[in-house]
């Protein structure tokens, strides 16, 4: 056990782990951000997908005690006061959704590609979710939505 | 995953030290490779010293003709960086087409090759370039470096430090992508050095990276997509799995080689 201190959604935050905690499971269990949902064993799917330090990453694939003093944020912090994020509204503008499980992923991956990316093309949407994996929608509404997202994103 | 300690190291003499008295301790890097073992009960260290924020393991550096890159550099740092597309673009190329980004944002370079996976890629690039593993004890040679499946050189304890890639002519790398992982089917690197022509193959051997002899024979001559489509791999030494069988993998790293090939023969 070891005590685990970072900031999530600008929020520090301490609690007590195993090391063997995967930071997925300390956003869900201790800090009880069960936006943050967890599709596979095997690192594929990106349902998982935060921002650490700015990066997106699998958060089932990272030791939480690796994210040490770390900037986490999670789907709860996208929104800023009360407004949605672009990729949040574009998703919804978009029906880029149909249950919703790979949603919170989606978005944290879109987020971080239309940065990368302000205005991407076809081709960089595709390659950039490569990492995160539908099993409803057939992908067509979603990189119609991360095409939405970089609109929404300049307009702000 | 079974139970271990985390530790984070504090410098790499630190690193070396405590993996050197705990022979069930491993190095972690991105943990892209380590984790899902890990969690797949695959493996059962005593220990995980992370390496990842070490300075010593950091850093891009291009001078005197040699590209070198630190262990702890991750994918997404090598595809990006401006020196690394200027020296060596077909090496930026490889690291941008690694896995899915998300994967590039943690996994490493040092973590990559020391795990030597047959369907890996960076392994062709360190292969073809002839590069340098430059490791806490000493520097071992490409050639010297991969020894089959998930084999290397480096002995308990012994960590890499960073590589250095002797500059070439020119490079290329062509790769047929798994649809899922993004790992290599068959991907081919070809090398144009002052000193010579060397292919390495990856996704496809069955004891993992290897140098494909006759296709440097035939390009050395002259490099052309035609001298490729001559050849015929034989099957004998190929991988077989789920995915393919050998005969169409051997024919893979064909088609892979001809693109590369043509690639080069463009860039001239
Ligand atoms: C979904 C997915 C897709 C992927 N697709 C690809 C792909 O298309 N192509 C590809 O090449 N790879 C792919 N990978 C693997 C990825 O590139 C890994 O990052 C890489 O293989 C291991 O690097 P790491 O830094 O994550 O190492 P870790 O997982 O931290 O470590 C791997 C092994 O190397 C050891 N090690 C780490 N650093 C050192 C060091 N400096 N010295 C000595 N030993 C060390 C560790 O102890 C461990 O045994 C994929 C992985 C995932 C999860
Ligand atoms: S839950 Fe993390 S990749 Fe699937
Ligand atoms: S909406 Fe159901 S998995 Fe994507």
């Amino acid at each position: 056990m070891a005590k685990i201190t970072l900031k999530v959604n600008g929020e520090q935050h301490s609690a007590e782990a195993e090391d063997r905690t995967l930071l997925a499971n300390f956003l869900r269990d201790e800090l009880k951000l069960t936006g943050t949902h967890i599709g596979c064993d095997t690192s594929q799917c990106g349902a998982c997908t935060v921002h650490v330090d700015g990066r997106a990453v699998k958060s089932c694939t990272m030791l939480a005690a690796q994210a040490e003093g770390c900037e986490v944020v999670t789907i709860e912090g996208l929104a800023k006061n009360g407004k949605l994020h672009p990729a949040q509204a574009a998703f919804t503008e978009c029906h880029a959704l149909q249950c919703g499980f790979c949603t919170p992923g989606m978005i944290m991956t879109t987020a971080a590609l239309i940065k990368e990316h302000p205005a991407p093309t076809d081709e960089q949407i595709v390659h950039g979710l490569e990492g995160n994996l539908c099993r409803c929608t057939g992908y067509l509404n979603i990189v119609k939505a991360v095409k939405r997202a970089a609109e929404l994103q300049k307009a702000k | 995953m079974y139970a271990f300690q985390y530790r984070r190291a504090k410098s790499l003499s630190e690193a070396a030290e405590v993996l050197a008295k705990d022979e069930d301790a491993r190095p972690l890097s991105g943990g892209m490779t380590l984790i899902p073992t890990l969690k797949q009960r695959l493996a059962q260290p005593t220990q995980l010293v992370d390496i990842a924020g070490l300075p010593e393991l950091g850093g891009i550096d291009c001078r005197n003709g040699v590209l070198t890159i630190g262990a702890a550099t991750r994918h997404a740092d090598v595809a990006a960086s401006k020196v690394v597309q200027d020296a060596i673009p077909a090496l930026a190329c490889l690291a941008a087409g690694i896995g899915d980004p998300q994967v590039r944002n943690r996994g490493t370079l040092g973590g990559s090759v020391a795990n030597n996976d047959p369907a890996a890629d960076y392994p062709a690039a360190v292969l073809a370039l002839n590069a340098k593993v430059v490791t806490t004890k000493r520097e071992i040679a490409a050639d010297d470096f991969f020894q089959g499946m998930f084999t290397t050189a480096l002995e308990p304890g012994e960590l890499i430090v960073k590589i250095a890639f002797p500059l070439p002519k020119a490079a290329a790398y062509c790769k047929f992508p798994h649809p899922a992982s993004g790992y290599a089917m068959a991907g081919v690197f070809i090398a144009q050095a002052g000193d010579g022509l060397r292919v390495a193959v990856t996704g496809a051997g069955a004891s993992g990276v290897f140098r494909w002899a006759e296709a440097e024979q035939a390009l050395a001559k002259g490099i052309s997509a035609a001298a490729i489509e001559k050849l015929t791999l034989a099957a004998d030494d190929i991988n077989e799995d789920i995915h393919g069988t050998r005969e169409y993998r051997a024919q893979l790293v064909k088609v892979m080689a001809t693109r590369a090939a043509a690639a080069l023969s463009g860039k001239k």
